[in-house]
Order: structure tokens, then sequence, then C-alpha cells
């Protein structure tokens, strides 16, 4: 492996058709149907993340117009009390745990990689494994609502009401084996993505230099670890409390019901922020591209996403507020809810002052973010009051918490979002989606939305709280909820649109070329779609903005020395991106397939008996051991 | 399914008590603020993109830029989170600050409808009854918030905010209501099935009126009048009623539903879900399951004479 600088656009040691073509081989994903198995290339497994997340979305979207329905008229008996409830708790629960947070890690897994220059990530195998445990996760969890038996306690399943006594039957032991298995595959993801950041970055990408999205990424999967196991504590309790009669949670005998609330959002607040966090990359990302200037306050930005990682961990209380907790401890959590808002002001400031008086291209993606701005920042406004406790006394539980967590999760996750989809779309697939579409779909989205949720502030204030099926028509809600029912409909709309322009642009959509935004990062100088490899040579980064930097200039520095017969990555270090070494990636195969089955089997058979217990864990011993059995990378040397 | 005669509405806006009235002032001042900053923040982002559109681009100057992210992302927030901070602490405090004299009321959270218990300065039962509770005007109410099954929170949006009713704990709270009238409220903690419809009326009325309330509720049933009636508490005996309601000088004590001994003294039936009508009773009992799917009240079957016996005996219990 060597560093070679040279002065022509083309490497001087251009690989031979024979070599780019060995090269295409090594990192071919298998074919067919058992092939369909074993793909670990990043980018395979990234846009299965990414199109299982959006299916999971239009079913869960489709029960939030479903309960829009239910709700457009007091006494309305369109769904059935019990039905209503299993609705919402699989709507939140879906959106929460199977679309946003495996969505923004697919899109992570699919361009981190390639904007550090990399060609994998760094454990290829995990990461095919926790895209299976997910599938299977989330496609039993939807399956339990088509057989009828879904859990019905709410997203945060707040114990009693979700034990053994109050719940019985299988829906509740459904949530928390899905809880299980998203755990799984968000840490196996989080791990991959921390390595890939800070291992194998390309040589000159020092942390300085890293694309703000890349931090976004490497803060959130931060999050994620560190997260997580409050809920798979929680979790793994209300399973034995279930399944084998402990007593963490039953106050009967000693147990604490707000234990439950306490670790649950432990977890459930960082997770708000898990899922905004990469839409703030995302953001980052589209604005220099669509106003072709650098971004303004990179260091700004940087810190505010890291202070907002930190800060995220210190406000769980204040979803707690009317528990009777001492006041005391409160003000606190009062306090440290509302400085979040600093970080959030600093940076959609550093964005205004990015688009001030650059000659701003109005494209769909841009569309997005200004959508964004509009309605995150009205979000941003409404959490700052209810931080208020006593204002808190009167909304929390109400519709107008309802609309304020729907302003921050779709304005500030989903519109970005899909801001995102419209822009790396010609990337991942080499065509533009259509940008008359776009716009008419952005428009949709945009006056549904508010539509939809804007009346439900005025709703809480008027005393409607949420999760209830109906409601009394002497109580004056009627016309609100009917306002935001149509608004829903005109919301779906336009997500609908979307897809549809999603799927007619694989056809027809114009050939997109490598690079038809301008883009400055890295995934932009290779063909659209990528070839297996990614990148045929490792560049060599010697700024913030690298494709921006090369404009105009003959020279193109790129590592050279990499074999093409074995699927090598080039290691550096975790400050500077010094080159260090060469490892060896392992190639495709079906264990982690196999194990994930055997995990779920575990994972599932617990529900019916605690033996299953065992069998999911020697199988996925057994089938791990298949999967690590040394491969030989030097024999063949 | 009409109230008649009972309160429309159950706003946080239309405030009767103190506390309620401070969080809606709270409210009006943080709307006005949080418009404030919305247009500012949404004004300077449409005059950043208007900059841009002349042949030039005519950005912010890197001093510009960073006044520009000091005023508007540190400092404003800064000023905005200390004004909240202070006003929260002291608004909190003042709602917070439980009284110490005045009636003592334990809220009970069942499913899904509420029991409620007054209680003398010892401690000792004076009366039990449900989903309505009397207050005297003008004076504190303290509660004490019990729940032996789910969460709930006990909310009357125009009295005081919401306090959760947590099962092996007792948490407490407190009502004032300034002017005389029914006000609404609604469990507003997910408890299950019939969460929706588990809501109660709270009656403000002049402290006399209220203490002859109490002392009323402290009796016994009355005893049937006529024989209709007389047939009726047989009816009642008979029908299985009593495993699960008490009627106080009656061997009825059951205690899944609610007590009935001055069922006919209140508004409405099932958690304030209809209004206590002879007609409306009589279809709660013969089919519950329509009114509140789910509820823990079995429909019972009986011949049409029994149900007009059944009703007249419970219509005399004022
Ligand atoms: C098509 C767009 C959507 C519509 C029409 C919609 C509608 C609704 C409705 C009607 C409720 C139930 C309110 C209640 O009875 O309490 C709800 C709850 C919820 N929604 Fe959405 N929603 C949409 C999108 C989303 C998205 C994108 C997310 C998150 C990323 C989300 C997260 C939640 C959560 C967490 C809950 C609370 C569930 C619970 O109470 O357990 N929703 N939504
Ligand atoms: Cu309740």
């Amino acid at each position: 492996m060597s560093v070679t600088s040279n002065s022509g656009q083309e490497p001087i040691v251009a690989r031979t058709p024979e070599e780019v073509e060995r090269l295409g081989a090594t990192w071919q994903s298998p074919k067919g149907f058992i092939g369909w198995f074993m793909p670990v290339n990043q980018r395979v497994i990234g846009r299965r993340f990414v199109l299982t997340a959006f299916v999971f979305f239009f079913l869960a979207g489709a029960l939030g117009v479903l309960m829009r329905i239910q709700l457009m008229s007091p006494e309305n008996d369109f769904l059935s009390p019990d039905l209503y409830n299993q609705f919402f708790t699989v709507h939140g629960t879906a959106m929460m745990f199977l679309f946003a947070i495996p969505v923004m890690e697919g899109i992570a897994i699919y361009v981190v990689p390639m904007m550090v220059g990399a060609r994998d990530m760094a454990f290829p195998r995990l990461n095919a494994f926790g895209y299976y445990v997910y599938l299977i996760g989330g496609t039993v969890f939807f399956g339990s609502l088509l057989l009828g038996f879904a859990p019905s306690a709410g997203w945060f399943n707040y114990v009693p009401l979700a034990g053994k006594e109050y719940s019985p039957g299988l829906g509740v032991g459904i949530w928390t084996t899905m809880i299980t298995f998203i755990e799984v595959s968000a840490l196996t993801a989080a791990v991959e993505i921390i390595v890939t950041i800070l291992k194998l970055r390309a040589p000159g990408m020092t942390l300085a230099r890293m694309p703000l999205f890349v931090w976004a990424a490497l803060v959130t999967a931060f999050m994620i670890v560190f997260a997580m196991p409050a809920v798979i504590a929680s979790s793994s309790m209300l399973v034995l409390d279930r399944q084998v009669g402990t007593h963490f949670f039953t106050p009967e005998t000693g147990g604490q019901p707000l234990l439950w609330q306490h670790l649950f959002w432990f977890f459930g607040h960082p997770e708000v922020y898990i899922i905004l966090m990469p839409a703030l990359g995302i953001i980052s990302t589209i604005i220099p591209v669509f106003t072709q200037r650098p971004i303004f306050g990179y260091t700004a930005l940087v810190l505010s996403l890291v202070a907002t990682g930190f800060v995220g961990f210190g406000l769980w209380v204040h979803h707690m507020f009317t528990t009777g907790l001492p006041q005391l401890g409160m003000t606190f959590f009062m306090a440290a809810s509302a400085m979040i808002a600093i970080p959030q002001g600093i940076q959609v400031f550093c964005w205004i002052a990015s688009l001030w008086g650059g000659r701003v291209r109005f494209e769909t993606p841009l569309l997005y973010v200004l959508g964004f701005f509009v309605i995150f920042v009205a979000g941003g406004i409404t959490g700052v009051m209810v931080a208020v406790i006593p204002f808190d006394l009167q909304v929390h539980d109400t519709f107008f918490l309802v609309a304020h967590f729907h302003y921050v999760l779709i304005g500030g996750a989903v519109f970005p979002l899909i801001g995102g989809i419209y822009y790396w779309y010609p990337k991942m697939f080499g065509r533009m989606m259509d940008e008359r579409l776009g716009k008419i779909s952005f428009w949709l989205a945009f006056i549904g939305f508010n539509v939809t949720f804007f009346p439900m502030h005025q709703l809480g204030l008027e005393g409607m709280p949420r999760r209830i099926y109906t409601y009394l028509g002497e109580l004056g809600w009627g016309d609100l909820n009917l306002l935001a029912t149509l608004g829903s409909l005109v919301l779906a709309g336009g997500f609908l649109l979307s897809l549809f322009n999603a799927v007619w642009s694989l056809w027809r959509g114009e050939p997109a070329g490598d690079d038809p935004w301008g883009s400055p990062t890295l995934e932009w100088a290779t063909p659209s779609p990528p070839p297996n490899y990614n990148h045929e040579y490792i560049p060599i980064v010697s700024g913030r903005y690298p494709l921006w930097e090369r404009r105009g200039q003959a020279s193109q520095p790129v590592v050279t020395g990499l074999r093409d017969d074995r699927r090598e990555v080039l290691v550096t270090s975790v400050l500077d991106a010094e080159p260090q070494a060469v490892a060896v990636m392992p190639g495709p195969t079906i264990w982690p397939f196999i194990s994930a089955v055997a995990a779920s089997t575990g994972f599932l058979g617990i529900l019916y008996h605690p033996s299953f217990f065992l069998v999911g864990f020697f199988g996925a011993a057994a089938t791990f051991t298949m999967w690590f059995w040394p491969r030989r990378p030097w024999r063949d040397d | 399914m009409l109230l008649q005669g009972c309160s429309q509405v159950q706003s946080s806006l239309d405030p009767a008590s103190r506390s309620a009235a401070l969080i809606a002032n709270l409210w009006w001042g943080m709307l006005i603020v949080g418009t404030a900053i919305l247009v500012a923040v949404l004004l300077a982002l449409f005059i950043a993109l208007r900059r841009g559109r002349g042949p030039v681009e005519r950005p912010l100057s890197a001093r510009g830029s960073f006044l520009l992210v000091l005023a508007g992302g540190v400092a404003t927030p800064m000023v905005v989170i200390l004004a909240m901070i202070v006003v929260g602490v002291s608004m909190g405090r003042e709602i917070g600050d439980r009284p110490d004299s005045g009636p003592i009321v334990e809220v009970i959270g069942r499913l899904w409808w509420w029991e409620l218990r007054y209680l003398d300065e010892n401690g000792d039962l004076i009366a039990t009854t449900a989903n309505e509770m009397h207050v005297p005007v003008g004076q504190p109410v303290r509660l004490r918030l019990i729940s032996e099954n789910v969460i709930h929170s006990f909310w009357v949006p125009q009295l005081q905010g919401k306090t959760d009713l947590i099962p092996g704990q007792v948490n407490e709270s407190w009502i004032e209501a300034e002017r005389a009238g029914v006000y609404r409220g609604q469990c507003s903690e997910y408890c299950g099935q019939q969460h929706a419809l588990m809501s109660f009326l709270v009656v403000a009325d002049p402290p006399e009126e209220f203490e002859q309330w109490l002392s009323r509720q402290a009796e016994p049933a009355n005893d049937p009048q006529s024989s209709q009636e007389e047939r009726g508490q047989q009816v009642f005996l008979e029908q299985g009623c009593v495993g699960c309601h008490a009627v106080r000088g009656l061997s009825a004590a059951g205690e899944i539903g609610p007590d009935l001994t001055h069922l006919a003294s209140r508004r409405t039936l099932a958690a304030a879900t209809i209004p206590n009508t002879k007609g409306h009773l009589g279809g709660w009992i013969t089919d519950p399951q329509h009114v509140k799917p789910g509820n823990q009240m079995p429909s019972t079957v009986m011949e049409p004479g029994d149900l007009q016996a059944l009703l007249a005996f419970l219509g005399s219990l004022e």
C-alpha cells in the first residue's frame, strides 16, 4: 500500500479493465434466491434498511389515518375501542422503533462509508445480522396486528397496565420481544457506524474535516449505545415479571411502577434525539449543496450536535412531571429541558446564516428543508412551553402533546429525511426523481401536515386527552377533529405522491450522472449507482469539501496498492486519519441470516415457554461459531 | 347522548380557579412570546432567501453571521429560558402548595370510573360516592389520589392541572373552585380499554349547600315507598347487582362498581358518559356493553315488569 500524489484527474496507476473487473467480482454480492440471504455489502444492507423502514412507515401511517377517521366525529364507531387502542400502540411503536431509528441507521449505513471514502463498513456480517433481526422483529410485530392480538398498552407501555394482570395474552409479549429485536439491531448498527467512522476514513479526513452528516451519525450511534441498555433492562424486567413471576413492577408485592417510567424515559427521551440527529445532519448536507457555498459555523454545528447528545440524556423526567415527584428535583429537569433550545437555536441560525444572500436553488430537497424550518421551530417552541411545569400539568397527555411531538418528529425528522431521499436517490438508483411531482408532494405534505396537527394544539387546550377512541359531542371538539382528519388525508396524499415518484423514477427518471447536484462530499465521486466496491481508488482528502476543492484542479491524490482479489479496506487513525493498516473484510455468507433466525426463535419462543431461552442461546452460539469460523485470508498470500 | 343541564366544556382556557387562571395566563403569555419568536425566525429566513435573488450573491459577513447566531441562537433562548424558569418555579410553588384546611376527599381510580370517599379531619369516612364530586365554592378541597389497579390521572382542566394516581403510592393535590358551577374532568393517563370514557363531574356549590349534600350522602339509602319500589329492591338483590354495587342500608356491599346509595342524586351515569334519566338508566342496565364497550358491568336480562320496578327503586335512591 502506498499513498500516491499524481498530477492528472485520472490516477497515474490506472487499473486495467481486467483489474477493475476483478475488483468488481471480489466485492460482488451473490445472486439468486439463496443469494438474497447472503450479501454483506454496506450499500445493499443500507438500502434494505431504508426500504423496509419505509414499508413500516406507510403501514403505520395508514393506521394513523384510520385513527383520524375514527376521531373525525364524536361518538363515531368506525373502530372499536380495542382496535383503536391497538392501532395507536402499533402506530406509535412502529413509527419510533420500526421506522424512525432504522431508516436513519439505513441512510447512515448507505451513505457514511461512501462519504468517508471506505469500501464497506467495519463489520459487514454484523451489519447483515442486524438487518435480518430487524426484518423478523418488525414483521412479527405487524403480523400480530393482522392476527388480532397486537399490544394495546401504548408505545411507552406503562406498567401496571402492561403487566400480566391488566394485559393478559400475547400482545405485550410481542411488544417486549420486538423491542429486544430492535435493540439488538440498533446496537449492531451503532457499533458498526462508530468503528467505521473512527477507523475507516480516507487518509486526510481528520475529525475536523468530517462531513457534518458523518458527525451526526457518530453522535447518534453513541447515543444509541448509551440509551439502549436502559430499555433493554426495563423490557427484560417486564418479560420476567410477565413470564416467570418476578415483581419488579407489581406494587402489591413491593414493585415500583415508576421504576419503569424512569428506565423507559431514560432511553425514550434520547431516542427522540437519536431520530432527530441524523436529520440535522441531512440538513447540514443539503444546505451547502443548494447554495453552492460552504456552511457557516462548522465547529458550532459540530459542538451543537455533541451538546444535544449530552443534554439529551438529562431530560427524561420531563415526561413525568405529573407523577408527584418532588418539586425541587423536577425544577432541574425543567431547566435542562429548556437548555436544549440553545444548541438547537445555534444550529437553526447557522443554517440561516449559510443561506443568507446565497443563490439558492429551490429544488425539492431544499424545499423539504425549508419546510423543516417552519415546522420544527414551531415544535421547538411548544417544546419549551411544555417544559414549564405548571403548563405541562395542563397539557400533558393531551392532544397538545400529540401536536407538539408530531411537529418535532415529522417536521424535525421526516421532512429532512424525505429531502434526503430526493437528494441521495440519484446516487442510489442512478436516476433523478421527478422535480414537478416532488414539489407538488412537498406542498401537499406541508399543508396537509399543518392542517392535521395545528388544530390539535387547540383541542389539547380545550381538554381533549390523548389516546381516547371517542369523545362526547357536547364537548365541542368535533369541528377541529374533522379538520384534522381532512388534513391527514392531504398529508397522506403528499407522502404517497413521493412514494409514487420514487417507484416511477426507477424506470422513467432522467439518468443522473455521477454528481447531479454539484455536491462536495465523496459519495458523489463514484458513478451512480456506485459499483460494488464504491470507490475504485480510496481518495485522499485535504479539506472539508473534497469535490469542490478538486474542481478545476488537474490532480487527484489517491491511495494505491489495495489488492483487488480480496476485500481489502484501509484502516486509518482516529483523529488524523493517517493510514495505519490494511484490513481484509469477510465476504458474503448465509450465517448471519441463520443466526438471526436462531436468535429470533429464542426471543419469540420465550413468550411460549421460558425454556426457549436455552434454544435461542445455544442456537445462536452454534451459528455464531459457524459465522466466525476462521477464514484464512493469508492462505493465498 | 346529551348531558342536559351539564357543563359543556372542560377547557383549560376557561378557568374557574386561581390555579387554572394562573396557568391560562401563563399560556397566553407564552403564546405571545412564542409567536413572536417564530415570526422572527421565519422573517430572518425569509430575508436570508430574498437577499440572494439578485444577480450577485450577497452573503452575510463572517462577523454578521456570528452576531446573527449569537443573538438568535444563544442570547434569545437564554433570556427565554431564564424567564421561564423563574415563572415556572414561582408559579409551581403557588400551585403545588396544598393547603392544610378544607374537606379531604380520597379519589380512587377504578376501571373505568372514579370512587370518591369524603373523610373527616381524623381520616374517618363520612360518605362514599362516585363520579360526581361536590365541593364548596371558595374553599380548598384536599385530594388524596389512590389507585389499586393501573395508573390514572386526575384532571379537571378548569380547576387544576393533572396529577397521576399511581398504585403503591398516594399522591396529593387540591382544588378550589372560585365560582359555582359544574366542571368536567377526565382521566388523562391511558388506563386501558375504556380510558376514553372515564370522566367525572365536579359540582361547586355554596358551602351550606355542600354541607347539606354531604350529610345527605352520609345517610343510608331511603326505604322503598311503594310496592313497586319494594319489588324493585327485591329485583336488585336477586339479580346479582349486589355482587358489584353497594347500597348502604341494604345487604349490598359490592365493590367492583360504584356505590349506588344515592344514585338518583347524581347527574350522570357511567362516569359522566350518559345523563341520569330513566331511559338511559334502563338502556345501561340491559346493555352496558353497548354504551361503553369493554366495561366491567355485564348485561342483565329481565322481564319488562322487573326492569320497571328496578328503575323505580333506583329512582328513589336520592
Ligand atoms: C401520516 C402521518 C401521521 C398521522 C396521520 C398520525 C396520527 C396520529 C394519531 C391520530 C395518533 C393518536 C393520538 C391519540 O389518540 O392519542 C398518533 C400517535 C402517535 N404518533 Fe402519529 N401520525 C403520523 C405520523 C407519525 C410519525 C411520522 C411519527 C414518528 C416518527 C409518529 C409518532 C407517533 C407516536 C409516538 C404516537 C403516540 C402513540 C401512543 O400514544 O402510544 N406519528 N399519531
Ligand atoms: Cu384512567
